[in-house]
């Protein structure tokens, strides 16, 4: 193994950023899945999947995914909720492992929520 | 990059593990991968998270569940409804005693809310056994900044500023031990990490290297860097298998990475370090001793000065904390670092809590904290409701301090104005059923049988003073003993070459200063206040409260107890053989003792 060299530190602390993050509870993003039985049955294992491809594909250090318990809308599962910092949760419902692709593009890394698969619009329409 | 969702901390200090935690660590592996969950979840093995009393414990990250007392038979449950369906299960929380709801959090559990992580800043949060997990925490950047951009001037200015104390018991200055030996020109110099750790219930060193080896490694890097030492020595014993393990394990590790070796980060900074494991004498932990035990000579201690040095060459000794301390104030600097604490005591502490306390276990916490936050506030107070009487503080030479200085800071001064010692950090807690003088025969039983012998005044003098109290707690004590052990203590103290004798009478002459009255009520009325000398004392059963149920006649070995089913019992002093078995089973509390 070749020796380290002081920058080595800092590359090695960048590898290591989302283990400590995670162990540290902190995160910019928080993406609760919710689970539960009703969960599982309407295909959530499939909406963790995705949301775990893509971190690893994009190599993001930063948010963490959360199981949850029903949130009490069965009908409407898969169903997650997107925590930003600073910003109100939001809820996605009748998700598809393209929709969370989707989601995760657009909210969870750019910021920008998907209106159309939000549980409120879905409530107004 | 690791691609889990979810981390399972589980505490693999030496206290977790003696309750099963290797098997539910399996036991978890196995059932997440039943699962299919494997990519999903990982199992990490920690140090000691400090919680010892509800042990074993998991923490469940990012959310930061804390479960406690886990069995491996609460695995599969608990894998299928957290980790699969994502529903934390409330039956494995916390529960505070006299409450109802479970506290899910880690972080809203008082035990740890008050602490402040220096020396255990990485607790629960790594695997002691991964470097890079250490390097993610910030680890080793402390020794490359001293390496890369400071002069060894420098670091031991920095430290001095700091503030920082030896942690091992006398408190001595760190930065200026160092400046001593850095002044010297004799070569080799030597580093040696005290983790000897002698002291009856105290496991704070060893957890430190058991959760964060490399935390003391980088420690004893920069101060050899500092002194111009190229050679360390870790100080410990064979019974600290984990300790040892770990600690062979990083730094085999590190020389891996080059991080110990020659030319350290590309420097011209070349060191090493061995681990030494002494057969576990409490007289080693002393350093002339330790020294004489490296070099393979009887361990025993010698009049200072001259200094204490390792094959006569210039040698710092500091203890595990100590070196713990050193990468966090080179990082965070001497003036971060000296805002924390009381004008004399800087930084934080590492206290064992053990005794009649709820909350045993591993804390760390700010120098100047009172005792009564100690005892009430993080160690939840005293079980079942019973009064509290003293806190022992210093380990086995320490002192006792009464319920009336509850509000004393810990701070060096403050606990030695007190009778007492911030020694090592160990705190035992004492409630209203612990005699004192018994507490004190305790101990001295403990010193006499690790007196090395060389003193004649610390050989015989504890010697004569365990004889006078264990009469005392016999009923054999005589008017003028008390006057005797203050007057004997004080020469014992005065004569010895070492710390062990100098400090040995420290819970005689605590306890009579602060509860003469047990010493008195032992001598005149040859009664034991607490109930707890067995000469002393005697049961008798309560007819108006026993209602015959013949649970204490099942229990008593020596068939003393005698009566009727359903009718109240009586105890037969002739065969009482006062085990007190009897008195502990029965629930209605009708076995009085007199
Ligand atoms: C009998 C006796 C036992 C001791 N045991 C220990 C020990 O186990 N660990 C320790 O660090 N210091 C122990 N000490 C204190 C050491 O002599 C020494 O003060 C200390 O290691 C110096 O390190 P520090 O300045 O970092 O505290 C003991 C002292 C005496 C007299």
């Amino acid at each position: 193994m070749p020796k380290i060299r002081p920058e080595d530190l800092d590359r090695i602390s960048e590898e290591m950023r989302r283990t400590i993050l995670l162990r540290q509870g902190a995160g910019r993003v928080r993406v609760i899945v919710h689970m539960d039985t009703c969960g599982i049955a309407a295909g959530g294992r499939s909406i963790m999947k995705a949301l775990m491809e893509e971190i690893e594909e994009r190599q993001i250090k930063d948010v963490l995914l959360i199981t949850s318990g029903c949130a009490g809308l069965c009908n409407r599962e898969p169903m997650v909720t997107v925590e930003l910092e600073d910003e109100p949760p939001v809820k996605y419902v009748d998700l598809t492992p393209e929709k969370i692709k989707r989601i995760f593009k657009e909210h969870v890394i750019n910021g920008q929520v998907v209106i159309e698969y939000t549980l409120a619009i879905e409530a107004k329409g | 990059m690791e691609r889990y969702r979810t981390h399972v901390m589980i505490c693999t200090g030496t206290n977790c593990i003696s309750n099963k935690a290797w098997e539910i660590k399996e036991a978890l592996e196995a059932e997440i991968a039943k699962r299919g969950l494997e990519d999903e979840i990982l199992v990490v093995p920690t140090g000691c998270d400090g919680f010892c009393a509800v042990g074993p414990i998991i923490i469940v990250q990012p959310e930061g569940i804390f479960y406690q007392s886990v069995k491996v038979s609460d695995i599969s449950h608990l894998v299928e409804e957290h980790f699969l369906k994502g529903r934390p299960v409330k039956s494995l929380m916390y529960v505070p005693p006299g409450e109802k709801e479970p506290i899910p959090k880690m972080k809203d559990i008082a035990f740890f809310q008050d602490q402040r992580l220096i020396a255990l800043r990485s607790r629960g949060m790594i695997n002691p056994e991964r470097i890079e997990e250490y390097i993610g925490r910030d680890g080793y950047k402390a020794l490359a900044k001293v390496l890369t951009s400071m002069t060894p001037e420098e670091v031991i200015e920095e430290v001095k500023a700091s503030g920082l104390r030896g942690r091992g018991g006398a408190g001595f200055p760190t930065g200026l031990k160092w400046e001593s030996r850095k002044r010297a020109k004799d070569y080799p110099k030597y580093v040696i990490c005290n983790a000897d750790e002698g002291d009856p219930g105290a496991f704070m060193d060893r957890s430190i290297i058991e959760a964060d080896p490399h935390l003391v490694i980088e420690g004893m890097a920069i101060g050899a860097y500092a002194i111009g030492a190229s050679y360390g020595y870790v100080y410990t014993r064979v019974e600290y298998p984990l300790a040892i393990k770990r600690m062979e394990w990083a730094i085999q590790q590190a020389r891996e990475h080059g991080l110990l070796g020659e030319n350290i980060f590309g420097t011209e900074f070349n060191f090493d370090i061995e681990i030494f494991k002494g057969a576990g004498a409490f007289v080693c932990g002393e350093t002339t001793s330790l020294v004489t035990s490296i070099e393979g000579r009887a361990p025993e201690p010698r009049q200072r000065p001259p200094r204490t040095e390792l094959w006569n060459k210039p040698t710092v000794i500091n203890n595990v904390e100590t070196w713990a301390n050193v990468p966090v104030i080179i990082l965070e600097g001497a003036k971060w670092y000296s805002q924390i604490g009381t004008e004399t005591s800087k930084g934080t502490k590492v206290f064992s809590l053990a005794g009649k306390i709820n909350n045993a276990g591993l804390v760390e916490v700010p120098m100047g904290i009172t005792l009564r936050e100690m005892v009430y506030k993080i160690g939840g107070g005293i079980p079942n409701g019973k009064r509290f009487k003293a806190v022992q503080t210093g380990g086995p030479s320490g002192g006792c301090i009464p319920e009336s200085l509850l509000d004393l800071p810990v701070d060096y001064e403050r606990l030695t104005e007190a009778g007492a010692m911030m020694g090592s950090g160990g705190m035992v807690v004492m409630d209203e059923d612990t005699c004192m003088v018994d507490v004190a025969r305790y101990f001295l039983e403990f010193l006499n049988s690790e007196s090395c012998g060389k003193c004649s005044s610390c050989r015989e003098g504890i010697n004569a003073m365990l004889e006078v109290v264990t009469n005392i707690c016999q009923g054999k004590g005589r008017e003028g003993d008390i006057e005797f052990l203050e007057e004997l203590g004080a020469a014992v103290i005065d004569a010895s070459l070492c710390g062990l004798g100098q400090s040995a009478p420290n819970p005689v002459l605590s306890t009579i200063r602060y509860f003469r009255d047990e010493y008195e009520a032992h001598i005149r009325k040859r009664r034991c206040p607490a109930g707890v000398c067995r000469e002393l004392i005697q049961y008798s059963i309560n007819p108006e409260i026993c209602t015959g149920c013949l649970l204490c006649v099942k229990i008593c070995p020596n068939e003393a107890i005698v009566g009727e089913k359903k009718k109240p019992q009586t105890i037969n002093l002739d065969k009482c053989i006062k085990c007190g078995a009897c008195y502990e089973t029965c629930k209605l509390k009708a076995v009085v003792i007199t």
